[in-house]
């Protein structure tokens, strides 16, 4: 069948490297020596440690809670026992740590008890905490939790669902793998995906240089006769596997940044994702493993099914790592993110473990000054002036660079790919961005400093004044009294009255300071230690001497001269 | 000579009255410049400028009664920026009134802590919460880190510690391919 | 160690100013055949100065030398000068202009990327200003033989007068102009009939057509090689054409014909190479539209009215002078915020 398709403005066509990593069948991964699972994988709030250090955790037993409005459940991979909840490092170019729970398994592998659900007998929002609580976030390496994008919008239903098979990025297929071998469990979590958002049509958009791929889909999608679903080849093109690219390549429409597809009638979920909620809605098997590749510097390029935890290195160890590997890289070649070391975990955005060495990815050659040659121009799949972004994020004229559009930037690195100055353009975008997101964090947070400051003034002052009025209506009220009882009874107040008839000014002042005076002198005799009654006999003795002390004290200040 | 006067005269009286009717009606409110300078200043409200707050050092300076570098905690970055607003000379940091220090809060001892409130009336910005005889705390993301609250401490319960860094606040840095000569 | 893409195109500064290099090549083959191989001199005299100023420049301002030299920037640069001055300009006169061209015009304002103006049309301009009678002394197709041109270029010789004319486009002019005055005996003349000389070939002048062939053929591969795009040259062609064919079509006797002015002076060196010039143009496709069809009509203006034998380098810096403004009002709408 032939379908209109629709072109994005721009893209690359680096070397794909797939096949490689396609001849052999998805592999298992043999247990590791430990797991280390960061409780915050996808966008959203960290999630809470549920489990204690010492702890016996089964496999799929939830150890971080989901916390917020926009968070996801993380659970332990295998059974085994905690070890620690502590700071480990994650996979992020920064190398900083993040709270992780540590599980030394115990070989067994032993499930915890699964709960399953009917996704056509639950209401829609008891399912959406459901797939939060098993952990379903998007594989396609944005992890952005799927419950929260499993609601139709506005109009209670979709036009459009689109499923990214694409896999654009060069190296990686553990789509591809995917749809070739799990095709039709991947179509029921679709279907059910399909059902939650009310969508009219599905298509799922792969690549054509996924033949086998795309062949499977169909074949399973005749299997299931389902209608309303097809599997859409598109043309090889990087970055085609970009959501807003992919929703414009199938159905023409161009999601503007900030805002959201379903307003569209269109939403977009990864094969991988589809294929965990399969699992989750089918089997109650939350998301503790996926399909990861290996490739690059490695003898046997391959794609494993390995368990959320599982140190990379002993991921690679697997493939053959060559000799003069001297970095990994978690994703594709053109988007994914240098890890800080060998050692750091699979997590649920880990689509692939790229093998680099200096031979593969050799370090690019000096940067020049840009020649404004526009080839950047031409190649950004998001219509934006690069060069113009990079002059303004070089000289860190944030506002101007925001006013071409920075934040429409997908970080896709075609620019970067395609410059024949070898200027590292997203890295200068990458930089304006975060910097830009401190400055408003910080702008956030001395307005609400400024704010709380002069409120606080504001409330001194205002207690100031209040303070002063009720002492001014005090002082009025005793003046009177003092004016009244000194008509009555003159010389009442003391033997040293004035004998004048009329108190003066001073006179009443002075009452008045005499009266306070008298006040808190009574005040004194009034308060009485509390707490005296019944006490122990050593506290008792504490009493005493606290109290001999006090009475010393004001002795003692005597004695000093001028005290 | 006469209708040249006229004329001139004329066109004063016009121009005069354009400006004056321009005063009126683009006529700008409030002092901007105190409002611009208060936005760069890091509103810690530390003081250690010598004034009661951030406002009023925004205010004297831009009475021209205090110098652009009296703020530490803006640092070099704050005092680049005044200068820039100002079209003064920059001028590094003034030593008497501190040093730039990495930002950082005020966290309190919970276990030494008695419960005075002095603290909680030093702060200026109203980041500390706690009541008489009731221990106190610092809400950590209000905390200016002003320093304000360590002296008042009569049990010395305060301390400041640096902020660190998370993969929330992780920044990627300037790309620094700088081009060296072959 | 880089952060992501990890892999990267085969692409440099180096291969694309290469790449307009050998663009050049037809143009410069039909030179020699026409006019003899004293533009090869030229090329090489401009070449050796251009590399010369940017190297001394290079090294006072602390910049990596291997690196910007072979980038071979400040080449192109020289063989645009050689290839506009008059193939017999005096040396000095070649290397005063190159070596304004590289050291004032390009790194005095900061080097590769920075320069506003396009350095050979700005040195062009400069050097025409200052010695206007070198700069229009064109010998005729075949006229002089190599060793006339080198003590030419070298100083030797130096009555040119008898030997030189002025440009096609020039010579069209003058002649249009005394046509067009009743006491002149070229009076009534047509165009065609002006053009009937010694000087002037099928379109344009004679050899010199071919140059701009040459021009047109090198420009064309251009575009295929994705170096530049199609906007520019056609925008310029275009309004060339169109603004000649206008007072042409009024006045056919008064002025020259739209292909006329397609075929001489620098209109195809312009249109394919120079406001192309990545750095000083726009950049922008409605941008370059906009950018080079202002060029044209300048050029038309100067061409016509003026009094510089060919207008292209001047329309090109006034058209530099308008980049910023025109690309900050030409961005086109990016993903997701078009109109359609």
């Amino acid at each position: 069948m032939l379908r209109k398709l629709f072109k994005f403005h721009g893209g690359v066509k680096p070397q794909t490297n797939k096949t490689q990593s396609t001849t052999a069948a998805i592999a298992a991964v043999p247990l590791p020596d430990r797991l280390v699972i960061p409780l915050h994988q996808a966008v959203g709030g960290h999630p809470r440690p549920l489990v204690q250090p010492g702890e016996h955790v089964l496999k799929g037993q939830r150890i971080g809670g989901a916390d917020g409005n926009l968070s996801s459940a993380v659970h332990a991979s295998t059974s085994g026992i905690v070890r620690d909840v502590a700071q480990a490092v994650m996979p992020h170019t920064s190398g900083l740590t993040t709270l992780s729970v540590i599980i030394e398994p115990d070989g067994e592998d032993r499930w915890c008890e699964l709960e399953k659900v009917n996704y056509r007998s639950t209401p829609p929002d008891e399912l959406r905490d459901f797939l939060r609580d098993a952990g379903v976030v998007g594989l396609g390496g944005a992890v952005f939790p799927s419950y929260a994008k499993l609601k139709p919008g506005k109009e209670g239903k979709l036009k459009t669902l689109v499923i990214n098979g694409a896999e654009c990025e060069p190296f990686i297929t553990c789509d591809d793998m995917l749809m070739r071998e799990r095709a039709s469990d991947m179509l029921k979590g679709i279907v059910a995906m399909r059902y939650m958002l009310q969508a009219e049509e599905v298509l799922i958009g792969i690549e054509d240089n996924k033949p086998e791929a795309v062949a499977s889909v169909q074949a399973a999608i005749r299997a299931s006769g389902e209608t309303g679903i097809e599997a859409v080849a598109i043309p090889t093109r990087y970055p085609a596997g970009g959501a807003k690219q992919l929703i414009r390549v199938l159905t023409g429409i161009e999601v503007p940044h900030g805002r959201r597809s379903t307003d569209f009638g269109v939403q977009c979920f990864n094969v991988g994702t589809a294929f965990s909620i399969f699992e989750a809605l089918e089997h109650g098997r939350p998301l503790i493993s996926r399909l990861v590749t290996v490739a690059g510097n490695v003898t046997a390029p391959r794609n494993y099914d390995v368990l959320i935890g599982t140190p990379m290195d002993h991921l690679v160890r697997l493939a053959g790592p060559r000799p003069d590997t001297d970095r990994y890289i978690m994703g594709g070649p053109m988007m994914g993110v240098r890890m800080p070391g060998f050692d750091v975990p699979v997590v649920k955005a880990t689509n692939c473990v790229l093998v680099g060495s200096p031979a593969l990815f050799p370090a690019p050659p000096p940067e020049m000054p840009c020649i404004r040659c526009g080839e950047c121009a031409k190649a950004c799949p998001a219509d934006l002036a690069p060069f113009e972004m990079y002059w303004f994020s070089r000289s860190k004229n944030f506002g101007k660079a925001q006013e071409y559009h920075l934040f429409d930037c997908i970080e896709c690195g075609c620019c970067s790919f395609v410059c024949p100055s070898h200027i590292p353009l997203v890295d200068y975008f990458r930089f304006s961005k975060s910097e830009i997101w401190s400055r408003e964090r910080e702008k956030e947070s001395s307005d609400g400093a400024r704010d709380r400051f002069e409120f606080k003034n504001f409330r001194q002052e205002r207690e100031k004044q209040e303070k002063a009025e009720k002492l001014a209506a005090k002082a009025a009220a005793t003046r009177e009294k003092v004016a009244t009882e000194g008509a009555a009874t003159p010389a009442a107040a003391d033997g040293e009255a004035a004998p004048k008839p009329k108190p003066s000014a001073t006179d009443a002042k002075r009452a008045l300071i005499e009266a306070a005076m008298e006040k808190a002198r009574q005040q004194k005799a009034q308060v009485a230690p509390k707490n005296t009654d019944h006490l122990a006999p050593d506290v008792e003795a504490d009493i005493a001497a606290i109290d001999a002390r006090r009475n010393a004290a004001p002795a003692r200040a005597a004695d000093t001269p001028d005290a | 000579m006469i209708t040249a006067l006229l004329v001139m005269t004329g066109i004063a009286l016009v121009l005069g009255a354009v400006l004056g009717f321009a005063s009126i009606k683009f006529k700008v409110e409030g002092d901007p410049l105190v409002e611009k300078i208060d936005a760069i200043l890091p509103q810690t409200q530390c003081g250690q400028c010598g004034f009661p707050g951030c406002r009023p050092y925004a205010t004297a300076i831009a009475d021209g009664e205090a110098e652009i570098n009296q703020c530490p905690p803006g640092g070099e970055e704050g005092i680049r920026k005044l200068a820039d607003l100002l079209g003064r000379e920059f001028k590094p940091l003034s030593e008497e009134h501190g040093v730039e220090k990495p930002k950082s809060v005020a966290v309190i001892d919970e276990a030494t802590c008695i419960g005075c409130t002095l603290c909680i009336q030093a702060c200026p910005v109203d980041a500390i919460v706690g009541a008489a005889k009731q221990l106190h705390t610092i809400v950590a993301a209000e905390c200016t880190g002003c320093e304000l609250c360590l002296a008042p401490c009569p049990v010395d319960c305060i301390t400041m510690e640096a902020i660190t860094e998370t993969v929330d606040t992780w920044k990627w840095r300037y790309p620094v391919v700088e081009i060296k000569a072959a | 160690m880089n952060n992501s893409p990890f892999v990267r195109k085969a692409a440099s500064v180096q291969s694309v100013m290469l790449q307009v290099l050998l663009a050049l090549v037809p143009a410069i083959a039909a030179y020699v055949w026409f006019f003899g191989a004293g533009i090869l001199v030229q090329l090489a005299i401009a070449s050796a100065a251009a590399l010369a100023g940017e190297a001394a420049m290079l090294a006072i301002r602390g910049k990596p030398k291997a690196l910007f030299l072979t980038d071979l920037s400040a080449v192109v640069t020289a063989w645009l000068i050689a290839l506009t001055f008059p193939p017999i300009a005096p040396w000095w006169l070649t290397v005063t202009g190159t070596l304004l061209a590289v050291v004032v015009v390009k790194q005095l304002y900061g080097g590769l990327g920075q320069n506003p103006f396009n350095p050979a049309m700005a040195a062009f301009c400069l050097m025409i200003v200052a010695y206007p009678a070198l700069m229009s002394q064109w010998p005729a197709a075949g006229q002089l033989d190599f060793k006339t041109q080198l003590d030419l270029i070298f100083g030797g010789l130096r009555q040119v007068d008898a030997i030189t004319g002025a440009t096609p486009l020039d010579a069209l002019r003058t002649a249009l102009r005394s046509a067009a005055s009743p006491d002149s005996q070229l009076h009534g003349l047509r165009t065609n009939q002006l053009m009937d000389g010694p000087a002037f070939g099928l379109l344009g002048g004679k050899g010199s057509e071919w140059i701009a062939l040459g021009y047109l053929v090198g420009g064309l591969w251009l575009i295929r090689q994705r170096i530049i795009t199609w906007h520019i040259p056609a925008a310029f062609c275009g309004a060339l054409f169109a603004s000649a064919l206008l007072l042409w079509g009024m006045r056919p006797d008064a002025f020259a014909s739209p292909l006329f002015h397609l075929a001489s002076g620098g209109a195809m060196l312009g249109a394919f190479f120079i406001l192309t010039d990545p750095v000083s143009g726009a950049t922008t496709p409605r941008g370059k539209l906009l950018f080079a069809a202002g060029a044209a009509i300048f050029t038309y203006v100067i061409r016509s009215f003026g009094a510089f034998p060919d207008g292209v380098a001047f329309a090109t810096l006034l058209m530099n002078i308008l980049v910023p403004l025109i690309d900050m009002k030409t961005q086109a709408p990016v993903f997701g915020h078009k109109k359609d």
